[in-house]
């Protein structure tokens, strides 16, 4: 069984929410997102997005933005990115980690070098946010024979028709974008958010995970109330800022995820 | 009706689902797929409209001033010695370039749409002037992304842009020039999509961008060839179009793409020489890639992250083409070459000197390769070159880059 499936039920049958931090790979260098890891799951993240720096984030807030360009200042690139899973994957067997980005920097390695090196280093799922299924064909039949989960996004705008080929091609978890809008806008609409999430129970048994506007406790719980879990990507991305000017930074993340553990204790209990 | 008068067939393109060969496509997130898709829905209608078309000309003639003159460039010919050198005149559109013959017809759009609020991004400012005079027509909200150093290089088309009542936003993020004004521009739609209308300034973008933007500036083609039958009593040997994204050039080339015998140079930004590797150039030395939601070549590292570009010409500074381009490359049906700065700012001088014609420092890297083509050709060949905007912008620039204080 794909390792996205065993935490997704495991956490099912639990009731466990399920907690996706998403972080920028190398931001602000490829040791601490390690250290980073290891301490998402020590605060209870189930699965984690590490984003793939790409130089034009164009659906990416500013705070996501700026992970990105400290991650490119430090030379990270996707091959770079493969091996840091590689190393994670050395000490954690059990924590699926999803891939989020861009088109490109697979499309410039090609799809066959991306899909085997990402198997090889324990990748569990991939995400491209450019990428609608409309154009996934090759990528998701290599993915697929792979065994490596390929999530799609459903936002506010998706038509009912739409989210139903989505729903029919996604695997692992559903990720529904809570508002219209690039990373770490407000959340204001919670009654849409509820009434979609629901129509997407009608078309598929995937996990619907919500992301995109998710900040704080608050927050968290409201989504989390309405879903199988949240996503929090800028409110921890922006907590990392902070150690762009620590020398060793990696030695130095102490309580840079706190946020992550007052999310857990925040929806746990949830049913 | 598009292309009534010029079979195309052979190049007919997009397909259905947006592409050019492999080119094209729609590549956004999934926030904006609806509207995407809805707009190549109302395009696919209106396309078929007769009236569509009946209003869209009848703006180009009263308000652009078209037809744009087909100029026999006298002593720009002589001077070559070669081949005679005739000129598009888009220059002498409303608000001085090519641009324009898009907006109208966008705005068109935005309106049968019910959208209130217009955005746009833009290199050297002529597409933001132009989006902001079709918004100030139609009284509609409009927001300009620019990146912050091409507001520095165009300062006169900021102030114009003002003037017409639209926000000039300043991009700072990336490397600050037309292509962060594009990513900025998308993140503004997705936040805005409901109420927005997002005008592309180019043959660039997810589908059907490339192919409105496109059938908009065919109307160049489709008038140059009618006007070389009537003036020379044959079609051109040669058309000449500098390529940033390609709008100008697509529309001088599309309507002429089954009349074989008719040879197209799509002349893209050699800036410091493309062995320096500060240029933007994609066709020439770039690879295919994925960026701004089309398939297409591209200034690409070997890791996937987009290069910095250098031109002189704000227009032109751009890492990515269009997906039509990119087709008709790999077709070998146009030939894609560049100009330098250098060589371009000499033609900048030499149109200047010899016709009276100040043009855009875009359009100047056309003339460059223009007069290398003519001087290689004879006297019996005739040429078109497509002057797609004045140089009224690019004075400061020119001066600056020459010493001399204003």
């Amino acid at each position: 069984m794909r390792r996205i499936q065993v935490t997704t039920a495991r956490a099912s049958e639990s009731s466990r929410k399920l907690l996706i931090p998403y972080l920028v790979a190398g931001d602000p260098d490829l040791d601490t997102t390690l250290a980073l890891m290891h301490d998402l799951v020590i605060r209870g993240a189930d699965i984690i997005e590490l984003g793939v720096p790409f130089s034009d984030p164009s659906a990416d807030g500013p705070v996501i933005q700026r992970g990105v360009e400290r991650a490119l200042a430090s030379a990270t690139s996707l091959v770079k990115v493969l091996q840091l899973v590689n190393r994670f994957r050395q000490q954690d067997a059990l924590t699926p980690v999803v891939l989020m980005g861009y088109l490109n920097p697979v499309e410039i390695m090609g799809y066959g070098a991306f899909v085997e090196a990402a198997a090889e280093a324990g990748v569990d799922g991939v995400l491209v946010v450019d990428m609608p299924p409309a154009e996934a064909g090759e990528l998701s039949a290599l993915l697929q024979e792979a065994d490596i989960d390929l999530i799609f996004l459903v936002a506010p705008t998706t038509s009912p028709a739409r989210a139903k080929v989505i729903t029919a091609q996604t695997s692992g978890y559903l990720y529904y974008v809570s508002l219209k809008g690039v990373t770490g806008a407000a959340l204001t609409d919670h009654d849409s958010v509820r009434a979609n999430i629901e129509s997407l129970r009608a078309l598929t048994d995937l996990p619907i995970v919500i992301g995109f506007g998710i900040k704080d406790a608050e927050s968290a719980r409201a989504m989390a109330a309405l879903s199988d879990g949240v996503i929090i990507g800028s409110a921890l991305v922006e907590q990392i800022a902070k150690l762009t000017d620590i020398a060793d930074s990696a030695a130095h993340i102490d309580g840079t995820a706190e946020i992550i553990s007052v999310v857990r204790d925040s929806i746990d209990g949830i049913n | 009706m598009i292309d009534s008068e010029a079979n195309t067939s052979a190049f007919d393109g997009p397909d259905a689902s947006g592409h050019f060969g492999p080119y094209g496509g729609v590549f956004v997130g999934e926030t904006l797929v609806n509207a995407v898709e809805e707009l190549a829905e109302v395009y696919a209608r209106l396309s078929q409209d007769q009236d569509f078309w009946r209003e869209y000309d009848a703006q180009l003639q009263h308000y652009v001033g078209r037809p744009s003159p087909l100029y026999f460039a006298e002593r720009l010919t002589e001077a070559c010695a070669g081949a005679k050198i005739y000129l598009k005149r888009e220059d002498l559109n409303h608000t001085g370039a090519h641009k324009i013959n898009n907006t109208i017809g966008q705005a068109l759009l935005a309106k049968a749409m019910g959208k209130t609020r217009i955005i746009a991004e833009t290199g050297a400012g002529q597409h933001g002037v132009a989006s902001a005079t079709v918004a100030a027509r139609l009284g509609l909200e409009c927001h300009v992304y620019m990146g912050a150093e091409d507001i520095v290089r165009q300062a006169p088309n900021v102030y114009r842009m003002k003037l017409l009542g639209a926000n000039v936003v300043s991009v700072e993020s990336g490397s600050r020039t037309l292509k962060d004004a594009m990513n900025e521009a998308l993140r503004d739609w997705a936040g805005n999509v409901d109420n927005t209308y997002y005008i592309i300034g180019t043959v660039a973008g997810p589908h059907p961008y490339p192919q409105l933007v496109r059938d908009f500036q065919c109307v160049i083609g489709r008038e140059a060839r009618a006007q070389s039958l009537q003036q020379t009593g044959a079609l051109p040997d040669a058309l000449v179009a500098c390529v940033g994204g390609g709008s100008n050039a697509i529309g001088l080339f599309h309507p002429f793409l089954d009349d074989r015998e008719v040879t197209m140079y799509g002349v893209e930004a050699g800036g410091h020489g493309l062995a320096t590797g500060a240029h933007a150039a994609p066709l020439s030395a770039g690879i295919p890639g994925v960026l701004h939601g089309n398939r297409t070549y591209l200034m690409t590292d070997d890791a996937g992250q987009i290069m910095d570009t250098h031109s002189i010409s704000a227009g032109l500074d751009y890492p990515g083409v269009g997906p039509e381009h990119a087709w008709l490359k790999d077709l070998k049906r146009v030939q894609y070459v560049t100009a330098t700065d250098q060589e371009a700012l000499q033609a900048f001088h030499d149109l200047t000197s010899l016709e009276g014609i100040i043009p855009a420092l875009e359009s100047s890297h056309a003339i460059a390769y223009a007069m290398q083509l003519a001087a290689r050709m004879t006297p019996e060949q005739m040429m078109v070159v497509n002057l797609s905007g004045r140089g009224d912008k690019d004075i400061e620039t020119v001066a600056r880059i020459e010493g001399i204080e204003l």
